[in-house]
C-alpha cells in the first residue's frame, strides 16, 4: 500500500457538486474570507475584495481618533449587504482583552461572530492556546460564534471544538510571513479530526498555498497580507478565487496515490517495430 | 470636569449625555461602540446615559486587519 493515504475524502460520486460551506448555520457562497488590513488605500481594498468574490471579511476593532476626523472611515468601502463582517480580536494577549475587544466589536458590528485572537508572542504571533481556550468557553457562554485562530495543533484544535468553537481555524505559518503550509501532516491530521469547518487562517504566500490548504480539506482560506501585500493586490485576489475553487475540486475529485515509479497513460500494446 | 477618553484625558464643560457627546466628538454613533466605566453601554440608552466628572469612556470602531 502506498505510504501516502489517498487524499480527497471528497472523492465523491459527484465531485462537481459541493456541499455548502456553512459556519454555524450560514452559508457563503465562497470559500476564501479576506482581510481588510494593509492596503495601499481604501479603493484598491475594495477592488481586491470584489476580485476575491469573498463574502466574509474581517476587521479590527480600535479607538476612534477623537483628534482626526477626517480620516475616512473603512465601512465606506465595505459593502455590508455582499460582505459578512468578522470583527476579531487582533493584538490582544490576554483572554481579558480579548473578550472585551469582542464584546465591543459585537456591540458596533451588526453580528455575535468573532474571529477570536490571543496572541502569546510578539515576534511569532503564535497564540496562546490556553488563554485562547478560557476565552472561547466564555465568549461561546455569552453567544458568540466564536472563530479561534489556532496553532496547528490537533490538541488544541480539539480542546477549542469541546469549548464550544463554530470552526477552528489553524494556522499554516506565522501570519504574514508568506510561507505557505508549514505542516502538512499536521493539518490532515486537523482535517480528520474536526467536526466543525476547519479554515487555514495565516501563512498563505501565494495561490498554491491556498490551493494546497483546500486540496488537503480545509472548508475554507483566511488571508489578508498575501493579497494586501502583494506588488498587485487585485490581481492577487482574482488568483486567490481560483486557487481556492481549483484546490476544493481537486480534493472533491479525490487525487490520485502518489507512486515511486512512472505508470504510462499510453496503452503498451500496439506499439510500432515491435 | 475631566473625563478620560480613548485613554487621554478629555476637558467638559458640564455633565452631558453619551448621545450629546458623540454629536460634540461628529461621531457616527451608527459605527460604533461605546464603552462606559468598562461596561458596554448599549446603543439605546446613549440619550439617557451621563458622562460624569471622572468617568472613563471608550469609542471604538473598525479598522482594516487581518490578524494581529
Amino acid at each position: 500500500m502506498s505510504p501516502w493515504p489517498v487524499w480527497g475524502a471528497g472523492a465523491a460520486h459527484n465531485a462537481m457538486k459541493d456541499t455548502p460551506f456553512v459556519i454555524a448555520g450560514r452559508t457563503f457562497r465562497s470559500r476564501l474570507i479576506v482581510g481588510s488590513g494593509k492596503y495601499s488605500s481604501f479603493p484598491v481594498m475594495a477592488q481586491a475584495h470584489a476580485a476575491s468574490g469573498a463574502d466574509m471579511v474581517t476587521v479590527a476593532v480600535r479607538r476612534v481618533n477623537i483628534s482626526d476626523r477626517s480620516r475616512e472611515s473603512l465601512l465606506d468601502y465595505i459593502d455590508t449587504e455582499k460582505m459578512f463582517i468578522l470583527p476579531n480580536t487582533a493584538g490582544c494577549y490576554t483572554a481579558d482583552d480579548a473578550i472585551r475587544t469582542a464584546r465591543l466589536g459585537r456591540e458596533a458590528g451588526l453580528s455575535n461572530w468573532v474571529k477570536l485572537e490571543v496572541i502569546g508572542d510578539e515576534r511569532t504571533l503564535f497564540p496562546d492556546n490556553e488563554a485562547l481556550i478560557e476565552a472561547t468557553r466564555v465568549l461561546v457562554k455569552e453567544g458568540f460564534v466564536v472563530l479561534p485562530y489556532t496553532n496547528d495543533d490537533p490538541i488544541a484544535c480539539r480542546k477549542l471544538e469541546d469549548a464550544g468553537a463554530a470552526a477552528v481555524m489553524p494556522l499554516g505559518a506565522p501570519i504574514g510571513s508568506g510561507l505557505g503550509i508549514q505542516n502538512v501532516n499536521n493539518m490532515r491530521i486537523i482535517r480528520e479530526f474536526a467536526r466543525v469547518p476547519l479554515i487555514v487562517d495565516a501563512g498563505v504566500g501565494t495561490a498554491s498555498d491556498a490551493a494546497l490548504a483546500m486540496e488537503l480539506g480545509a472548508d475554507g482560506v483566511l488571508m489578508n497580507t498575501a493579497i494586501a501585500g502583494a506588488q498587485d493586490a487585485v490581481a492577487m485576489a482574482e488568483a486567490m478565487k481560483h486557487a481556492v475553487i481549483a484546490g476544493r475540486l481537486a480534493w472533491a475529485a479525490g487525487r490520485i496515490p502518489r507512486k515511486m515509479y512512472a505508470s504510462a497513460s499510453s496503452p503498451v500494446e500496439g506499439m510500432v517495430g515491435r | 470636569m475631566f473625563i478620560t477618553l480613548n485613554g487621554d484625558p478629555f476637558e467638559l464643560d458640564s455633565p452631558l449625555s453619551v448621545a450629546d457627546l458623540l454629536t460634540k466628538l461628529a461621531i457616527d454613533p451608527r459605527r460604533v461602540a461605546v464603552e462606559h466605566n468598562l461596561s458596554i453601554l448599549r446603543r439605546h440608552l446613549y440619550a439617557d446615559t451621563l458622562v460624569n466628572d471622572g468617568d472613563r469612556i471608550e469609542i471604538v470602531n473598525f479598522v482594516g486587519g487581518g490578524s494581529s
